[in-house]
């Protein structure tokens, strides 16, 4: 097998949310840190999607913003067909390495900017990167509007003249300007309504065989991750709980979080399968419980749960971090 | 045959704007029975929250009823004055928003909230109130209620303050409670909690549930009855699984098909090529005309109303009886 593209070892980092030094003065208070994405390790090879997939908060949009470098890791590291993206990277090897990545952004009405024109905003990362000259980089913008489904006079329009799912490709237009080979999609397509999200989530599958791209595809809708993932990282409050191929994770999941997951997806083929409501909700990551953090909700959490903290440990086809596992306690019920 | 707890009859919704007047909603028609839910889906801007807000009174101005009319167990509420509609809301019809800090005054407790609501609709003394505040919250699942009833809203999370919202509808034991996206803004995990509370207690006290949203996956578990919007109409309306299985409008055709499901394992979803038009653009003929695999002639002059087709109504020129004779 081939080597990762992308390698993600022992991500972390926590943001700094204490009140004012002088508060914490007078009300004698430490500093408060949340930890955001705590030891995160995955990989995704050339061509490949990977996709992570979890609840509001639980450091999916952190991780695309540290794989992208528009945040620094408390600790840990990211590679790029083996070379550190954290360690020493300065001038043109940084750029170089910079312009393969790309990301695009849930929102695609707050990330274009309302007074450039469609055509300056595509051929941002061109200028940036000074690869090319005036009218060479008009030609590449037409070329990259009709890639993705617009026309070549687009150009000439602003994003507040397209409707959401159009500005979403001028998004992913922009993203490919630099010929990329790695995109970050953050929730690409949950602003979006499902007929358009149909035709976004095909146009970026074309692009993908088409340009040989490789995907981190973020989202917390379950069917939309089946639909468009090779394998698929579940997190949890910042961890980790299972990794898997597509496949194995729909069919064979291991980790109760995973499970609960699944059981909450609605059943739109009305085959009578109903909603397992879950207990209680995520707790604060400010205060995370002990242990597991999903031991609160947990219909298998035992002492040892609430204690010692499960690693991500390999069984079988899965990666998935519970004791319960672990003890095969999972099968008896 | 039972009458139904609110009908609507021909509802139409315009703005008058600087160029021209919008037509938001363009002659609805549908009837909810005591005890059922009825879903209305549709992608953003199809009309359905402007359904909803006529319904209860709350077009913001200009824009207003043009058209038709709303009945409640058979009368009028569409032409009554707002002081009367201010007692209907909360007493016969409560609601339930998509953000429940809408609903929610962040500058009182819980208790206070719920207390006045509940005095303002039923004559109870304070203490009797707030013992029915309390029982309100327990069945909503609120744990250790009788405490968590002094705390302010901000001391809730997300999920905890939607099952307070629905308290809120609830406590006057509304006939119709009409939810607009009541889970959207929840996590998939919390949002099977919310629908199964909302659900259960309607059903309990035999209120209908008007329930708005644009996921088909909550209306697939919830409704009895879905009526697909497009473009300001009625573009189907049946039992929910007919509708879902076997979708008779070319629009609900593609919306089903453009859904991502766990169990299919399609390579590509369906496409509906487009968008929806705007309220300014919306084409002569039927408004789906520019999007629709199966349009031809007719399609491009007449707008189709919604037609008996088994056992729901379909607005598509493909069964009209007279079509299919010529
Ligand atoms: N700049 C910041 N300062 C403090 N806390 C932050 C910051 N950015 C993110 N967080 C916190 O880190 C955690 C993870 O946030 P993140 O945005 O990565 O979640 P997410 O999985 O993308 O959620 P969503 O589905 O809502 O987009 C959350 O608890 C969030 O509140
Ligand atoms: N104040 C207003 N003035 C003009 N048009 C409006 C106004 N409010 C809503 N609309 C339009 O009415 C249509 C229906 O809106 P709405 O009922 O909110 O849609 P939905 O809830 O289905 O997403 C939309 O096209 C919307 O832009
Ligand atoms: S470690 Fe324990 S609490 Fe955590 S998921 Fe496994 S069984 Fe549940
Ligand atoms: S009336 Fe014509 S255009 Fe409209 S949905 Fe039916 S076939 Fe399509
Ligand atoms: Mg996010
Ligand atoms: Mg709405």
């Amino acid at each position: 097998m081939s080597a990762p593209l992308l390698d993600v070892k022992n991500l972390s980092v926590a943001f700094d949310v204490s009140k004012p030094w002088l508060n914490r003065m007078i009300e004698r208070q430490d500093k408060l840190f949340l930890k955001a994405v705590d030891n995160v390790s995955f990989s995704i090879n050339k061509g490949e999607t990977f996709a992570l997939v979890g609840e509001s908060g639980s450091g999916k949009s952190t991780i695309a913003r540290l794989i992208v470098g528009l945040l620094g890791p408390s600790s840990g590291d990211v590679l790029f067909e083996g070379k550190s993206l954290s360690a020493g990277l300065e001038g043109a090897e940084a750029r170089r390495l910079r312009r393969r990545f790309q990301m695009i952004f849930q929102d695609p009405f707050a990330s274009l900017n309302p007074r450039w024109h469609v055509g300056d905003i595509i051929a941002e990362p061109l200028r940036v990167f000074r690869t090319e000259t005036g009218a060479k980089r008009r030609e590449r913008v037409a070329e990259l509007l009709s890639l993705v489904g617009l026309s070549p006079e687009d150009a000439a329009r602003f994003p507040h003249q397209f409707s959401g799912g159009q500005r979403q490709r001028v998004a992913i237009a922009r993203a490919l300007a630099a010929n990329p080979d790695f995109i970050v999609c953050d929730e690409p397509t949950s602003a979006l309504d499902v007929s358009v999200q149909a035709q976004i989530l095909n146009l970026m599958k074309d692009l993908q065989r088409q340009l040989g791209l490789t995907y981190l595809f973020i989202s917390h809708d379950l069917s939309v991750v089946r639909h468009m993932a090779d394998r698929i990282g579940v997190l949890y409050l910042g961890r980790l709980a299972e990794v898997a191929d597509a496949k194995t994770l729909f069919t064979a999941r291991q980790h109760p979080y995973t499970r609960m997951l699944l059981d909450a997806v609605p059943d739109l083929e009305m085959t009578g399968r109903t909603r397992k409501p879950v207990e209680g909700e995520i707790p604060s990551p400010l205060d995370p419980p002990s242990g597991c953090a999903f031991n609160p909700r947990c219909p298998l959490a035992n002492a040892r749960c609430r204690t010692e903290r499960p690693e991500l440990r390999e069984y079988g086809p899965t990666w998935a971090a519970c004791h319960a596992v672990e003890e095969g306690r999972d099968k008896t019920v | 045959m039972t009458q139904p707890v609110l009908s609507v009859e021909g509802l139409t919704v315009q703005f008058p704007t600087r160029r021209g007047i919008l037509t938001a909603v363009d002659d609805v028609s549908f009837a909810i029975n005591p005890g059922e839910v009825l879903g209305v889906v549709g992608e953003s801007g199809a009309g359905k929250s402007m359904t909803g807000s006529a319904i209860i009174g709350l077009i913001e101005p200009p824009g207003r009823i043009a058209a038709g009319e709303i009945k409640l167990h058979g009368e009028r509420i569409d032409n009554v004055s707002s002081d009367r509609m201010r007692k209907i809301r909360g007493r016969k019809i409560g609601m339930i928003f998509q953000d429940p800090l809408t609903s929610l005054n962040p500058l009182y407790t819980i208790a206070e909230q719920l207390i006045e609501t509940i005095r303002r609709h039923l004559p109870l003394s304070h203490a009797d109130a707030r013992k029915r505040a309390i029982a309100l919250l327990d069945d909503v699942g609120i744990p250790d209620a009788a405490r968590r009833i002094d705390d302010y809203p901000h001391q809730f999370s997300g999920g905890m303050r939607q099952r307070v919202v629905i308290a809120l509808a609830l406590c006057a034991d509304p006939d119709l409670v009409i939810a607009d996206e009541p889970t959207t803004a929840l996590d998939v995990s919390v949002q099977a909690q919310i629908i199964d509370v909302m659900k259960r207690l309607c059903a309990d006290r035999g209120a209908a549930i008007m329930l708005i949203t644009h996921d088909m996956g909550v209306i697939a578990e919830t409704a009895d009855r879905v009526a697909v919007m497009y473009a300001g109409r009625v573009a189907e309306i049946g039992p929910v699984e007919k509708v879902i299985r076997s979708a008779a409008h070319p629009y609900t055709q593609g919306l089903m098909g453009s859904i991502p499901t766990l169990s299919t394992d399609e390579d590509r979803l369906t496409q509906i090529p487009g968008a929806m038009p705007r309220l300014s653009a919306i084409p002569a003929g039927c408004a789906f005309n520019p999007r629709c695999p199966k349009v031809f002639d007719r399609c491009y002059h007449d707008r189709p109303d919604p037609l008996p087709h088994e056992d729901r109504r379909v607005a598509c020129w493909l069964y009209d009886k007279a079509e299919a004779e010529a």
